[in-house]
């Protein structure tokens, strides 16, 4: 292990990070103060300094840098990641904070644990070694945990952040047990040096290892609710207030992807054939338990939650394919990119849904929506199509993507089972479409707030323009992809 | 008899599959689940001090101290939940936590 002093330039390439956790010790200073006056002002900081910590990032040095005695890795893959994340964040925070009051969470506090939750999300995705990523993950899941529980007196949130908080700490537990065994068998946490151990051909993959890769996949899965470890997302969105489940749905899933992908790719990229199998397996089982589940769901959150488990199957797709690592890293960030931008706008539409005060979240709410709100009709019936897949939009590329290298690599099970999977859960996405046109109609909507039109029309616009210009994007994606070759 | 590494490593799984057990069978109460947790982490604690020792490499007991910590305030967040949870509903049992199906 490379024992040198740490010097002060390593300070810079945590600087996001740092802002980030000043800033959120500064605002509980304020909170403080000023009490619960203070949200509006407090979200309004948080943005600010979420956009600060992505310029920040924008401008750091793309080339690979170990920084804390190779603690943290600094790369253009973390960049764009954390990038994403935090304009993940910062657009939920700017849809959720008209809403805080009236969900009863216009608590200062809220915001904090937001800005620590992303905090840990960027040390999640920068880590190079075990002990920072396990830091990074309990920094995260701590604070969605009180997150999901926030609104005391409501039965429904309290119950969902228990399941949350005990699934998570099982979760944990064998991600913990998994990285004693890597530690053990390999002789150190560090990436680097797990990597150098596994690519000696005499060292490599021994049964402890194997043992260790199998419980740590199954700690990392659940953090991004792939199935067999995803029972605690359905109740969870459902439970947790919507401003929360909007923030679970964005930001937590591109960071918790983002780690899986570095710590496959990177330590464990020697002995690819033994995870390739877990991944394989567990993406099949959320695509089709994703595409057959949401059929029976009438809550819009819920069928959401279903639909997150079946689209972190179809990252995984990407992911499984092995030998083409370039391309294979480039089509889940291009995935997880088109993912987060549709999940926001769809949220903006679920966030929108009150009538007088009241929230709605039913499917049957939509009904006739297209006679009272035309516009974001639309853009819903955009989203619903990009993420069923279907060809001119966003969400139709990206599963190609993913399809594409899987074929090339020659996994024409999963590939088939995918397609049939979205076929399928084409059946729930295109019912809301029918209900939105062809039921009865309601009474209207309140009025949207203007930062939810912004939300909703960067949403929209992205997801039909973006078949068009698909090169750009693309190219970040594959200049993040080449720092993890 | 002398006591090796594969000893610590037996203990240490059977303390993790109690753990785990406990999560999964237990149908009364939440704490008890919360001490299942509890001992999870303490198993895997032992497996990274005997790695640590095993293999004269400090890092796994600095690693111990970090777990210990966020065990710490991972217990103190799940109690606090639980209070909460408690409040509103008037019970910890287990099977009362169902109002919503997952």
């Amino acid at each position: 292990m490379p024992s040198e002093m740490v010097s002060q330039s390593d300070f810079l390439y945590i600087l996001p990070e740092l802002t980030l956790i000043v800033g959120g010790l500064i605002t509980l200073l304020i909170a403080g103060f000023k009490g619960k006056k203070s949200v509006a002002m407090v979200a309004n900081f948080a943005i600010a300094l979420m956009t600060i910590a992505a310029i920040i990032l924008f401008f750091l040095p793309q080339d690979v840098m170990r920084v804390f005695n190779g603690l943290v890795i600094n790369d253009s893959y973390s960049i764009y990641m954390k990038i994403l994340t935090l304009f993940g964040a910062a657009a939920t925070l700017l849809m959720i904070k008209n809403f805080l009051e009236s969900r009863k969470l216009d608590q200062p506090e809220f915001i904090v644990l937001v800005m620590f939750a992303v905090a840990g999300m960027m040390f999640m995705i920068s880590a190079n070694n075990l002990l920072t990523l396990y830091l990074g993950i309990e920094m995260q899941s701590l604070s969605l945990y009180i997150l999901a529980a926030f609104n005391r007196s409501s039965t429904k949130a309290t119950e969902s952040g228990l399941k949350y908080f005990i699934l998570g700490a099982l979760s944990s537990g064998l991600l913990l047990y998994g990285m004693s065994f890597i530690y053990g068998f390999t002789g150190s946490a560090s990436y680097d040096l797990i990597a150098e151990h596994l690519g000696n051909p005499d060292g490599s993959s021994s049964m402890g290892v194997i043992f260790g890769i199998t419980l740590m996949s199954a700690g990392l899965m659940f953090k991004i609710s792939a199935v067999p470890f995803h029972m605690w997302t359905p109740d969870v969105y459902e439970g947790a207030p919507t401003p929360v489940t909007a923030f679970f749905a964005t930001a937590p899933k591109i960071a918790a992807m983002a780690m899986l992908v570095r710590i496959l790719y990177s330590p464990f990229i020697d002995i690819a054939k033994d995870w390739q199998q877990i991944v394989v397996f567990v993406a099949i089982a959320s695509m089709v338990l994703g595409g057959f589940a949401g059929i029976a769901q009438r809550n819009l959150k819920r069928l959401m939650a279903y639909s997150s488990i079946a689209h972190m199957g179809y990252a995984l797709v990407g992911l499984s394919a092995i030998s083409n690592v370039g391309g294979s890293i480039q089509s889940v960030i291009l995935y997880m990119s088109i993912y987060l931008i549709t999940t926001l706008g769809v949220f903006a539409c679920i966030l929108g849904m009150k009538r007088s005060g009241d929230s709605f979240e039913k499917i049957s709410d939509l009904a006739g929506m297209w006679r009272n709100h035309p516009v974001i009709a639309v853009s819903l019936t955009i989203f619903m199509f990009s993420l069923t897949g279907m060809p001119p939009l966003a969400g139709f590329l990206a599963k190609w993507e993913v399809f594409s290298v899987a074929v090339n690599e020659g996994l024409w099970v999963m590939v088939v089972v995918g397609v049939l999977a979205s076929v399928v859960s084409a059946y729930y996405y295109l019912r809301i479409v029918k209900v939105i046109y062809f039921d009865e109609s309601k009474e209207k909507f309140d009025p949207m707030s203007i930062e939810l039109k912004l939300v909703l029309g960067f949403a929209t616009l992205f997801t039909i323009i973006f078949t068009i210009f698909p090169s750009s994007l693309r190219e970040l994606a594959q200049h993040a992809a080449q720092s993890l070759n | 008899m002398h006591i090796a590494l594969g000893h610590y490593l037996v203990l240490a799984g059977v303390l993790f599959t109690i753990g785990i057990f406990g999560i999964f069978l237990n149908r009364k109460n939440v704490i008890i689940i919360l001490m299942s947790v509890e001992l999870m982490l303490l198993a895997v604690n032992i497996n990274f001090v005997a790695f640590s020792a095993y293999m004269n490499d400090m890092f796994g007991q600095i690693f111990t101290l970090f777990i210990l910590t966020v065990a710490a305030a991972e217990a103190a967040i799940g109690l606090a939940i639980l209070v909460v949870f408690f409040r509103s509903k008037g019970s910890i049992n287990v099977e009362d936590i169902n109002q919503m199906k997952g």
